[in-house]
């Protein structure tokens, strides 16, 4: 597996941490402003970008083998089933006005 | 000189049983042969405590009256039982003591990726089976093994928090078990043995590692809810606080659905071993096996919410995971087909380990069939609780996953402990474990069909006679589960002396000596050949 | 191992160092997918009450700091960094520089704690804790006590998380003091990193979903 012999250079490890320090304070600046519900969606948009950073670079996924790619790939996809598979009920719900209250 | 000669040359030095004696050498062992053992007998203890609480369910039914137990006793029996039946014995049945006994030997590797790890998922099912037995001591849960909230979360006044860290603990068990596989079966597989080289035993335990890997940790955090609301009152499941009793269903069946694939499918891969040997074939369709396994595993996490047709969960939800129940069904049947054209024109023996596959293919037939119509929204609702759905799982569990663990067990016995047992008590009981199984499921469906509701200790008494069958069946199926315990124990001081390959079986377990030696290979093997080469067997035996 | 057949850094059962490296990597990936699925849980039920509760989770989101959350989202990141610089190091064979960067980190995971029990003492004192000390000023939303259960159960299994972080950095830093790594052998800080970095990836969300939801309402109000 290449990871074991590749050593990132330094500089690269600082660009993806002022990357992700930049990314912190943009995702604040934009939660300032009402956007309505793109609010939510660029916040989510920016962690995942945040999120790819450190996974290719910090945890070395960029230069592994397919066989990383494929469990990184599963968590995200058995996440994605979870949270799909369960909003499915939730948003064709008939209208309810809250429980027990 | 081949692989097998050189496994041969020295048969007289120490196997894993002589390597060391003593309760330390047990105890602190990281040879994976060692630990199944650990995890042979924690399990048949645990199987044992869940077959008393059966037996005991049994006798109420026998009368429609509550004779024996009050309706508060009752609810703690059934939930007992399948709390030890799932957690501690279905779940980690075949995997950890089949699996870990030969994935290592099978893909010719010297221990499983991470032994002390296995040996540490060994004191974790310990441990958790011992909070679980101290719940069931300090007076027992009678939520059902479902846990289903707000009932477990609030109202109910028994010992709910024990019993769920009882089960939170083991979960580790089975995960540290799952990413032990999975590792091992990525990259501890001999040169040449490539993945569809792979015995089906191991397609099938990988598949379910990925199962335990990815649902696992989810019904880990929903008792872990569970266990704060009911503690400190926050509102999470409760509806009385603002929860979602729903969310919680979602959550459990969210790893309990694709738990029943944790069951089944090393069950299936036991089956495809025997099958091919005691046919003396190679698997028909290998590939379409082995895909099937993962097709179950993927599939498998998409159809939670059939047990939640009648839960509040949107119809619009309940349409879509009806569908996909149905098409769960092709990957399973694909196998059974697949099993059953392996038998056409072979060479059938009739040897213990083939009585049981041969059980476990009509059993499971029935108990997935009976999952389809289950799957069907109209039909569920009508039978929905009741025991036409008890007999359906047990069909699956008892018929299917017992069966073929007692069928791995009896085929594996000669090679972990070198002796064979008593083959005619072994056909005896295994005839005995057949009849008496659908004596005691096969009236359940006929019940659940005419509205029995499951879960009471009182019944109707029209239900009485089909009752009264069942508990008889129940009787003959206990004497059956105690046979093979009775003689696979004296076989083990008395049986007489097998070879290294009885059964003449293919497959790199089978090339070393019986018992196998402590670090299994003293040469790794090279592979050359696919799995399940019986047709070059038969044609050197002419 | 104490029956081991090869001497060294080598377990038994391998063939070669380079096999046990990658079986370790693939086991502590497998392990991460685990974790994914354990957090996945927690962010469902999120998803699940946000939908339910909208304006409760509006109005607990303004009683979290986001200045507090904004900065400890920098001080895990920094950790990240200097996580991902120990494993340089130790591929590098800077056994001094290996543990000093791992001291680093924990020193970091520290401050992250010292923020975060702040953050918890003003939320006793306010009594936002739900369970333990409920009693929100005003009008509360009925359902606040929802998004604050969900707060600590979220934030505490972080915050555990990050404990067992230390336990696994104290040993790998002691091991990397003893130059028990090598550039040939150095899974093990490869793995500690992986851990660390998804105890990092958990908090990456957490910030926006729970600090950030009512910034734009000129958020932080207390």
């Amino acid at each position: 597996m290449s990871t074991e012999h590749h050593v990132t250079p330094l500089r690269v490890y600082f660009t993806v941490f002022a990357l992700l320090l930049g990314l912190t304070f943009l995702t604040w600046w934009v939660a300032t402003i009402d956007l309505g519900a793109w609010n939510t969606t660029i916040a989510i948009s920016v962690a995942m970008t945040k999120v790819m950073l450190v996974v290719l670079w910090f945890m070395h996924v960029k230069y592994s083998n397919k066989l990383i790619w494929f469990f990184a790939a599963a968590g995200v996809y058995w996440l994605v089933l979870l949270f799909g598979f369960v909003m499915t009920d939730y948003l064709t719900r008939l209208p309810v006005t809250g429980w027990g209250g | 000189m081949t692989a097998a000669s050189k496994q041969h040359a020295s048969t007289k030095e120490s196997n894993y049983l002589t390597a060391g004696y003593g309760v330390r050498s047990w105890l602190l062992t990281v040879d994976h042969k060692r630990i199944a053992l650990l995890y042979l007998i924690s399990l048949t203890t645990f199987f044992s405590v869940g077959g008393l609480f059966a037996v005991l369910i049994r006798l109420e039914l026998l009368t429609p009256q509550g004779d024996l137990f009050q309706s508060e006793t009752y609810n703690k029996l059934f939930t007992m039982h399948g709390i030890f039946m799932v957690f501690f014995f279905l779940v980690p049945s075949i995997p950890a003591v089949l699996g870990n006994f030969f994935l290592p030997l099978m893909i010719g590797a010297r221990d499983v990726a991470f032994p002390k790890l296995n040996l540490l998922s060994w004191y974790v099912y310990a441990a958790g089976g011992l909070v679980t037995l101290f719940a069931m001591f300090a007076g027992g849960v009678d939520t059902g093994w479902t846990f289903y909230a707000p009932y477990s979360s609030t109202y109910a006044n028994s010992h709910v928090i024990l019993a769920a860290l009882g089960i939170f603990i083991t979960g580790f068990s089975s995960i540290l078990t799952g990413v032990n596989f999975i590792a091992t079966t990525h990259r501890m597989r001999a040169p040449g043995l490539t993945w569809m080289r792979l015995p089906l035993f191991v397609w099938a335990n990988y598949a379910t590692s990925l199962i335990m890997v990815l649902g696992t940790p989810v019904i880990a955090v929903t008792i872990l809810l569970v266990a704060i609301e009911r503690l400190l009152h926050v509102g999470i499941f409760d509806p009385a606080l603002g929860g979602d009793p729903i969310l919680f269903q979602h959550l459990f069946w969210f790893y309990s659905h694709p738990a029943v694939y944790i069951m089944i499918l090393p069950g299936m891969g036991v089956m495809s071993e025997i099958v091919a040997c005691f046919t003396r074939k190679r698997i028909f369709g290998y590939k379409i096996v082995a895909m099937s396994s993962l097709a179950i595993a993927i599939l498998g996490f998409l159809v939670w919410g059939h047990h939640m047709f009648v839960s509040g969960q949107s119809m619009y939800a309940g349409f879509v995971f009806s569908l996909l129940s149905m098409l769960v069904a092709v990957p399973s049947a694909i196998k059974v087909f697949n099993w059953t054209a392996t038998m056409y024109r072979g060479s059938i023996t009739f040897a213990t380990p083939m009585l049981y596959a041969l059980g476990f293919i009509g059993l499971f037939t029935i108990g997935g069939l009976t999952g389809i119509f289950l799957a069907a929204m109209a039909l569920d609702i009508h039978v929905h609780d009741t025991y036409f759905v008890v007999a359906h799982f047990h069909y699956v569990m008892v018929g299917g996953m017992v069966m073929a663990y007692l069928g791995g067990l009896h085929f594996y016995w000669p090679k972990m402990f070198g002796r064979m047992y008593h083959e005619g008590l072994a056909k005896v009981a295994a005839v005995m474990i057949f009849i008496g199984f659908n004596l005691t499921f096969f009236p359940q469906f006929l019940l659940g069909y005419l509205g029995m509701p499951r879960r009471y200790h009182v019944y109707d008494e029209d239900f009485q006679v089909l009752n009264v069958l069942s508990t008889a069946g129940a009787s003959v199926l206990g004497l059956g589960f105690a046979l093979p315990i009775c003689y696979l124990i004296f076989s083990l001081k008395f049986g007489k002396k097998v070879g290294d390959n009885p059964w003449d079986a293919a497959g790199l377990e089978w090339t070393i000596s019986s018992p196998p030696y402590e670090h299994n290979f003293h040469e790794i093997p090279e592979v050359t050949e696919e799995a399940y080469d019986y047709g070059k067997r038969e044609a050197a035996r002419v | 191992m104490s029956d081991a057949t090869h001497t060294g850094p080598l377990a038994h059962h391998f063939e070669t160092l380079e096999q046990q490296n990658e079986t370790s990597a693939i086991g502590m990936w497998a392990f991460l997918v685990q974790e994914v699925m354990f957090f996945g849980g927690m962010f469902a039920c999120y998803i699940v009450y946000r939908h339910m509760y909208p304006t409760a989770f509006l109005e607990g989101s303004a009683h979290l700091d986001p200045l507090l959350g904004g900065i400890n989202t920098a001080v895990l990141l920094g950790s990240s960094l200097t996580m991902a610089l120990a494993v340089r190091a130790a591929q590098l064979g800077k056994r001094g520089q290996t543990a000093l960067l791992i001291g680093a980190t924990v020193v970091l995971g520290l401050v992250f704690f010292g923020v975060k029990y702040f953050e918890y003492a003003e939320k006793w004192h306010h009594g936002l804790v739900p369970g333990l000390h409920w009693a929100p000023t005003g009008n509360p939303d009925p359902h606040l006590h929802i998004f604050f259960a969900l707060y600590f159960i979220m934030t505490g299994m972080h915050a555990l998380h990050m404990v067992i972080g230390f336990v696994l950095m104290a040993f790998v830093g002691v091991r990397a003091l003893r130059g028990r790594y090598s550039p040939e052998n150095y899974i093990g800080v490869e793995v500690l990193g992986l851990y660390w970095h998804f105890v990092d990836l958990v908090w990456i969300f957490l910030f926006p979903l729970l600090y950030l939801l009512s910034a734009h309402l000129g958020g932080g109000a207390h």
